[in-house]
């Protein structure tokens, strides 16, 4: 593949500053090769889905790019927002990293009672054992009444967090839990 | 059209967005995790794999309402110089001026000599050590990147390893229109990219903003910056002085230097000679 | 957040956050808003670009401070006796706006002759009972006219109208008085009173920003009362570039308290029913929480349409709509008291999701501990953390631990669509963008998933206790065939749900006003309602912008009302209070509120409508009362009964302080909850061998494990720190950059300090020199790129009355050079002085039982 000359646009001789190419020492041809040529950016063309950041409250909009094969890009502040408008702090401009990194668990871990390590596990299994373990838990706890009120409730499970996660999800947890009869729900608000 | 950036530091809260923003968009590694004790600054200076660096300035002190204690930051960049030291340098031509003004590596290109390191008058531009998998990967955190992404994609750095590394002033990005990384990431706009000409008025006029309120302003690099370097086209506007960012007062061009060097020589060749023939004529 | 809501009538921050832009001024305390909201501070700086004055008063002189106009030093935990100051400042030099005082707080209201304020008793007020350890505030009421309405001295002159009140309750917070209990120089404390009074009135507008940095206090809510009450002085409520930013802080916090998994909260700030309160039946718990006049008239439809949510069919105004299918509460089971609860044995099965106690919780040590005598823990999350790998800490014995632990791996936002509320209560919908990676699932797909196992478990009961499961609606399936197969639940249903429908037909109502108490609607969260107003329409989705308060970008509860109060921003006439602070006005010639919001207000309601005695809800207002959500729609300068501890503030030194407190007898809240136990040790108040303020916060680049194992986040703040002034450093023989170990009777952490000069000591009281030390909470010493210790290990747990929110903001603690010693997970169990040990029964009801009130 031929090599060609990059068009400098005459800058930096317009500026007097520089005579022309190759007079200095140590200096060759401004010469792009067939990489340099065909940069482009690699979103360039991508789908952009339109997210927000998972950090703080403020809430910027953010743009994650994915390519054909259903592939993550990149993800970049969103222009259209009015409380971003396409910014970014240094944390929302990591979530990429936060997604794909090799360092995140994406499998389940389990750790059996007494046990030194963890082992992998199918998502099933833990799935059931889990539903069996709330059940006999709540079974065993289950109060109906206290000092002959009925409070059809059990202090026996309990769960925490809701602030990094969404609306529809926070309502779930609580219409499961409230039905379960656990009243300690907590997030990290607490005013 | 050239571009550039107008890195404005009255508008900078140190928040490192734009060094992080570029790392993510360049696929950069992180330099490792040392807590330097220096201020909120832990990445401490540009580098092959850090291409925008936030400096720090805390000061202290008296007047007659007590202690003052300021702290300044501003994020510094290659300054895609007029006349670049490290494409003069590069023997290889795997340094050049891009259609946007710009000077750009090219990784495919390059051998990792290092002659433009050494050339560089801000000491910006270094070598990216081969990064690759195992240990080498932790320890620059490249973990984040999954194994598949490494196959199938090679950034530059991974691709070849132990080439010189800089900002590129996004030139992939501009190539399609896009603001660089950083520039759209910084929260305060403290980093404006844009056309020069376009910067300069800007600056100028920020400059006689701040003039008017009291605050001591100074554009560094948007006129020629002397020692053969012509104008920046990365330019700052300051609050201190250059050095307290690290920033050199008078950089000098390596082959402006070579030259002042031959005819330092040469004058110290006329008046050996001066002085030998006085000498002589003395001894005459 | 009560400090906002019972101050104005919604727990929610008043502004839309672009809107600092318009501001004049804007005071910036208990919040580090350019390090931990950079973003939102563009607009701090867009102020200041137009020529506003930027204040920041904290502790530490931060970024925030770098860059501001005025920076003020403070004490960490005396914002009130600060606020305190400018209210008597504003107060004695008759600076508040009086026309807005008049016509939209309770000024003028007169309180009862039975009251007795913190002047007459050395910081307590009337109705304190020794022996429950509370208050009885029945006198903290307001006297009324023959037909029920409240008695009003509109000239302001009686003695006992509230304004008059609080000039006599804030006359002993001086500027002297606040140097010496804040340690802010009275000169810089006149400065700043004197900028918030100019920049405030008809022409000027002065808006706050805070963040947990007044909250997470013994007094939390009293700071931002405090706060609240001098900006309705001002005249700064509901109105362009002013109102009280409360700057939240993770990303669905808001939304998270909304729609709450907060134990003692139903959807939409419904209270939970409580058996407590006797509230055994829906009757019952419709007498307790519905008010004669406001909006809380409207209680009934509000409750009924959710339980209508909960349990569809099954629902039905026989059975009180399912009512007794809600469990009860029978104390404070909010996180603190489960978790000495769990210690000592109560708890037994704890989910956790996407929080991390082990580390930043405070006592994580106690935390482990407690967890240890679980029997199973689900954890949620994207890492490793410090709470799901609590049995392989430093210094634990796994093979004594018996708790099952699973981990779920759990979907990023991008990997899953769903709804965050920011903190300017705006609601935006997120699409998916990837498939979520490995074995990975939304949150929403565990617990839809968790609920669907459970009916089927349960499925063969016919115990009366099984009933709610058996009866919850529970039909969220994708609409989208493919999601459907691979399980996925559809968030747009829930969000739907959220909004609301007609039970007969199916069809989304439009709002809130929509909703019956008869059982023809089903809503999840009334104030959510109008958010997927149509079958087709998910405003939330909506992203269209403009330069004002952009009501196309996602959608603001309630009603899409940005700007909250706005009926404020005009004068009682409903004129604009001056053209340059034009918002919201009367247009007389359409007879309806116009402007650049969505009026908080009936968009009809004619200014000069008189108020009505003896009508309900919102009727019996005005045309010229702001504030809908109170029962007399105004601002409350003094609250009336709803808080625990005061209805004024009154500054009382945190619990674990390094002064007696110089303004009352009464060192710290009277109500302020501690469980003094072995695992739970506090420093003594004014103790010389913790003679240092200690203070924590988060830093920019970090948050917790969302960012440690981010290697380009890690590098920026690669390790735990601590943040000392150089006087101290040299006092203590520490070098910059090396470590130090900081400690409390609780326990020590170690940390590398960084020694500078933007720590400032402070000279407090008769000329006690007093330092303070900085730590920030990011960090937890087991997994992550960047770790270290937390300053969860030296935080003793204790709670403030009104919210239960813990202590974390002003404590103190020694510090010395070099490393802390290696663990053991028992160490923290060591004997204890024994003036501080006190026994408590174990498996008592719940963990408040183990506590006390002081």
């Amino acid at each position: 593949m031929a090599k060609t000359t990059i068009d400098i646009t005459g800058l930096a001789s317009a500026r007097g500053t520089r005579s022309s190419l190759g007079e200095r020492i140590g200096e060759l041809p401004n010469v792009a090769s067939q990489r340099t040529q065909q940069l482009r950016a690699r979103i360039d063309g991508a789908k952009a889905v339109t997210s927000v950041c998972p950090y703080c409250a403020v809430g910027c909009s953010t743009l994650a790019y994915v390519d054909d094969s259903g592939k993550l890009l990149d993800v970049e502040g969103n222009p259209d927002s009015p409380i971003n408008a396409g910014h970014l702090c240094p944390k929302g401009s990591a979530i990429f990293g936060m997604t794909v990194n090799d360092r995140r668990w994406t499998t389940v871990r389990y750790r059996a009672p007494f046990a030194t390590e963890w082992e992998e596990k199918p998502l099933a299994w833990a799935l059931e054992r889990i539903a069996a373990r709330v059940k006999e838990t709540r079974d065993a706890t289950f109060v109906r009444e206290r000092d002959g009120k009925r409070v059809n409730h059990t202090l026996g499970i309990a769960s925490l967090g809701g602030a990094t996660f969404g609306i529809e999800e926070n309502y779930l947890l609580g219409k499961l839990m409230h039905s379960l009869g656990v009243v300690a729900i907590e997030n990290q608000a607490r005013i | 059209m050239a571009t550039g950036f107008f890195t404005d530091a009255t508008l900078c809260i140190g928040c490192k967005a734009c060094e992080v923003a570029c790392k993510q968009w360049n696929e950069l590694p992180s330099d490792g995790f040392e807590f330097t004790g220096n201020s909120y600054d832990n990445t401490s200076q540009l580098s092959g794999t850090t291409w925008r660096h936030v400096d720090f300035v805390e000061r202290e002190s008296f007047d007659e309402s007590g202690l003052k204690t300021s702290w300044s930051m501003v994020s510094d960049v290659c300054k895609h110089c007029t006349n670049a030291g490290c494409l003069e340098a590069c023997p290889t031509g795997a340094i050049v001026r891009n259609e946007f003004g710009s000077v750009f590596v090219q990784p495919d290109i390059c051998n990792g000599c290092g002659y433009c390191v050494v050339s560089c008058p801000f000491g910006v531009i270094d070598l990216i050590e081969a990064v690759g998998r195992g240990d080498d990967a932790k320890k620059y955190g490249l973990a984040t990147l999954h194994d598949d992404r490494l196959n199938d994609r090679k950034t530059a750095v991974q691709a070849t390893g132990g080439v010189a590394g800089k900002c590129s002033l996004c030139f992939d990005r501009q190539r399609v229109g896009m603001v660089p990384a950083c520039a759209k990431a910084c929260p305060t706009e403290s980093i404006q990219f844009g056309e020069i000409e376009e910067l300069h008025e800007r600056a100028k006029r920020r400059v006689e903003t701040l003039q008017e309120r009291g605050v001591e302003a100074r554009l560094y690099g948007a006129d020629d910056i002397g020692g053969g370097i012509g104008a920046l086209n990365a330019f700052f506007l300051l609050t201190e002085s250059p050095e307290a960012y690290n920033l050199p007062v008078e950089p000098v061009l390596p082959s402006t230097r070579q030259t002042m060097g031959y005819a330092a020589a040469a004058a110290a060749a006329l008046t050996l000679a001066t002085i030998g023939w006085a000498i002589f004529r003395g001894d005459a | 957040m009560p400090g906002l809501g019972t101050s104005f009538g919604r727990g929610g921050a008043t502004v839309w956050l672009p809107d600092l832009e318009n501001a004049d001024c804007i005071l910036i305390q208990g919040s580090n808003f350019a390090e931990a909201h950079p973003v939102a501070f563009r607009f701090v700086m867009k102020a200041k670009e137009r020529g506003a004055v930027i204040v920041h008063v904290d502790p530490r002189f931060t970024r925030t401070s770098a860059v501001a106009d005025l920076y003020a030093p403070i004490r960490s935990g005396t914002d009130i006796a600060f606020l305190g100051g400018i209210i008597n400042y504003v107060l004695q030099n008759e600076r508040y706006f009086r026309e807005y005082v008049a016509a939209y707080t309770n000024a003028a209201s007169i309180v009862t002759e039975d009251f007795v304020d913190t002047e007459d008793l050395d910081g307590m007020f009337s109705g304190w009972n020794d022996e429950t350890k509370s208050y009885d505030t029945s006198s903290w009421s307001f006297e009324r006219n023959d037909d029920g309405t409240l008695r009003r001295d509109e000239t302001l002159e009686h003695p006992r109208c509230v304004l008059n009140v609080l000039r006599r309750h804030f006359a002993r917070y001086t500027p002297e008085m606040v140097e010496r209990v804040c340690g802010t120089p009275q000169k810089e404390f006149l400065k700043i009173a004197e900028l918030l009074a100019r920049n405030s009135g008809r022409d000027r507008t002065t808006a706050f920003a805070y963040a947990v940095g007044w909250t997470q206090h013994t007094t939390g809510v009293q700071f931002v009362r405090t706060a609240a009450i001098l900006q309705l002085l001002l005249g700064n409520i509901g109105r362009p570039g002013g109102g009280i930013m409360a700057l939240r802080g993770h990303a669905d916090i808001q939304g998270a308290t909304d729609v709450p998994t907060l134990y003692d909260l139903l959807p939409g700030y419904l209270p939970m029913p409580s058996a407590l309160r006797d509230e055994g039946n829906l009757d019952r718990y419709v007498a307790q929480n519905t008010k004669a006049t406001g909006w809380w008239a409207n209680t009934p439809k509000y409750v009924v349409s959710l339980l209508k949510a909960f349990y569809g069919d099954a629902a039905t105004a026989e059975n009180d709509f399912c009512y007794g299918y809600l469990p009860q509460l029978v104390g404070d089971h909010s996180v603190l008291p489960t978790t000495f609860a769990m210690k000592d044995g109560t708890v037994k099965g704890y989910f956790v999701i996407g929080q991390n106690p082990g580390a930043s919780g405070q006592n994580a040590e106690l935390v482990s501990s407690a967890m240890e005598r679980l029997d199973w823990l689900v954890n949620i999350d994207f890492f490793d953390n410090e709470t799901v790998s609590f049995w392989r800490r430093e210094g634990a014995d796994p093979t004594k631990i018996g708790t099952e632990v699973f981990f779920l791996p759990g979907a990023t936002v991008l990997e899953k669509d769903g709804t965050m509320t920011q903190t300017s209560r705006v609601l935006q919908w997120h699409d998916k963008a990837i498939e979520p990676i490995g074995d990975s699932k939304s949150d929403l797909w565990y617990f839809y998933d968790l609920g669907k196992r459970l009916k089927a478990l349960y499925a063969d009961s016919q115990d009366p206790k099984d009933r709610p499961i058996l009866d919850l609606a529970w039909e969220y399936d994708h609409e989208d065939e493919r999601e459907r197969a691979a399980g996925e639940p559809s968030a747009l249903r829930v969000l739907r749900e959220l909004n609301g429908f007609t039970v007969a037909d199916g069809k989304q109502v439009a709002g809130f006003a929509d909703l019956a108490a008869d059982g023809s609607t089903a809503c999840g969260c009334w104030i959510y309602s109008g958010v997927c107003p149509d079958d087709t329409t998910n405003h939330a989705r909506g992203r269209i912008a403009d330069a004002r308060s952009s009501p196309g970008w996602g959608w603001a509860w309630p009603a899409n009302r940005r700007t909250l109060y706005n009926r404020a921003s005009a004068d009682p006439a409903g004129n604009p209070w001056s053209e340059r602070k034009k918002y919201l006005w009367w247009d007389a010639q359409k007879r309806e509120w116009t402007g650049y919001d969505v009026p908080d207000f009936p968009k009809g309601k004619d200014p000069a409508t008189p108020a009505r005695p003896g009508a309900s809800g919102i009727d019996a207002h005005s045309g010229a009362d702001p504030f809908i959500m109170n029962l007399d729609g105004r601002g409350q300068l003094f609250v009336a009964g709803a808080l625990a501890d005061a209805p004024m503030p009154a500054h009382y030194e945190p619990l674990q302080s390094v002064i007696e407190n110089p303004l009352y007898a009464q060192q710290s809240n009277p109500l302020l909850h501690e469980w003094k136990r072995d695992d739970n040790r506090y420093n003594r108040s004014v103790d010389p061998d913790y003679p240092y303020v200690l203070t924590t916060y988060r830093i920019t680049e970090m948050s917790g494990i969302m960012t440690r194992y981010i290697p380009w986040l890690a590098e920026l703040q690669p390790e735990a720190f601590c943040e000392i002034d150089p006087e101290l450093a040299v006092e203590k023989g520490i070098a910059n950059g090396s470590y130090v170990t900081i400690s409390t009777a609780l326990g020590e952490m170690e940390a590398r300090a960084l020694v500078s000069g933007r720590m400032q000591p402070l000279r407090i009281g008769k000329g006690q020199r007093v330092h303070q030390i900085g730590i920030p909470y990011n960090y937890g010493r087991m997994v992550g790129f960047a770790r270290g210790d937390s300053p969860g290990d030296l935080i003793a747990l204790s709670m403030d009355p009104n919210v239960s929110i813990h202590e974390a903001k002003s404590l103190t603690c020694s510090i010395r050079p070099g490393r802390r010693a290696a663990r053991s997970a028992g160490s923290i169990e060591a004997p204890v002085p024994t003036a501080q040990q006190r026994a408590y029964g174990a498996g008592s009801a719940h963990g408040i039982d183990a506590g006390e009130r002081r």
